[in-house]
């Protein structure tokens, strides 16, 4: 196996792994940790890719995506933090009546 | 060849850390598991030599989000006891399709991966030449990143504003 069939597939069970995780747990924070799992399974794939090819597009698209997930943690946090404590739990059963 | 060895242990560590992330039952283990995963991942583009990325990578996702994510566990921890379950009712259909998912991936991603070109591969991304490619090339993405910073900044003080309001 070369670099680059290694590198693809760690990302690809990484992203798999993330997705399983926001499936299959149940605690909010868990599942927000997850999804940041995601995102370094997609960028560890374009690091590969752009250091493949010799580009820097895959690179500066990674400096976006952290952005993005800071972003998506700043906002996320605070509303967990509401929901917790109006809900008093962590449980997303907890949170079902939000079911539209 | 102790390069290769190294890319090897690091992928593994990542991929262990991940797999330990939905075994592991509290929220604070589970932080430090992706810390550990996102250090490996660090180590990974390092040898790969992307060294402005595996700063990044430290500098923000460990410094900042997760030591972030890390105050809000301590914040919230110990509202659930130990009797709530790990694991949703999906956890079967969940695994199926980690399983799909993987192999529909593996597929398409196996029958399409690019030719290597080597190059200047090396040089391409030390700081130096990588800070004037990303300014000269990308500032205009540069610039609406930093909007859509300041756009998340002000949605996270809305949504507290929210809350005050509600508890009085």
């Amino acid at each position: 196996m070369d670099k680059l069939q290694l590198l693809i597939a760690v990302s690809m069970a990484l992203f798999a792994l993330g997705l399983l995780g926001v499936i299959v747990r149940r605690n909010v924070l868990i599942m927000l940790m997850c999804m940041e799992l995601m995102l370094n399974g997609v960028n560890l794939s374009l690091v590969a890719f752009a250091q493949q090819t010799a580009s820097t597009a895959g690179a500066v698209l990674v400096f976006l995506i952290f952005v993005v997930a800071t972003a998506e943690i700043a906002i996320a946090i605070p509303i967990v933090l509401l929901l917790a404590r109006q809900k008093r739990a962590m449980d997303l059963d907890a949170y079902a009546d939000l079911k539209g | 060849m102790i390069e290769t060895l190294f890319l090897y242990l690091f992928a593994g560590t990542a991929l262990g850390a991940a797999a330990l992330m939905i075994v592991l039952r509290s929220p604070m283990r589970v932080a430090l598991a992706l810390i550990l995963c996102m250090l490996s991942l660090a180590a990974v583009y390092a040898l790969l030599e992307v060294h402005v990325i595996a700063v990044f990578q430290v500098l923000i996702y460990v410094g900042a989000v997760m030591v972030f994510m890390v105050y809000a566990i301590m914040l919230l921890d110990d509202r659930d006891g130990p009797r709530t379950a790990r694991y949703s009712r999906l956890l079967v259909p969940g695994v199926g399709a980690l399983v799909l998912l993987l192999a529909i991936l593996a597929h398409g991603v196996w029958t399409s991966l690019p030719e290597p070109t080597l190059a200047a591969a090396g040089n391409l991304f030390a700081l130096k030449e990588f800070s004037i490619a990303f300014l000269n090339e990308y500032w205009l993405h540069f610039e609406l990143v930093s909007v859509l910073l300041v756009a998340a900044v002000v949605a996270a003080l809305a949504v507290l504003q929210v809350g005050r309001r509600k508890h009085g």
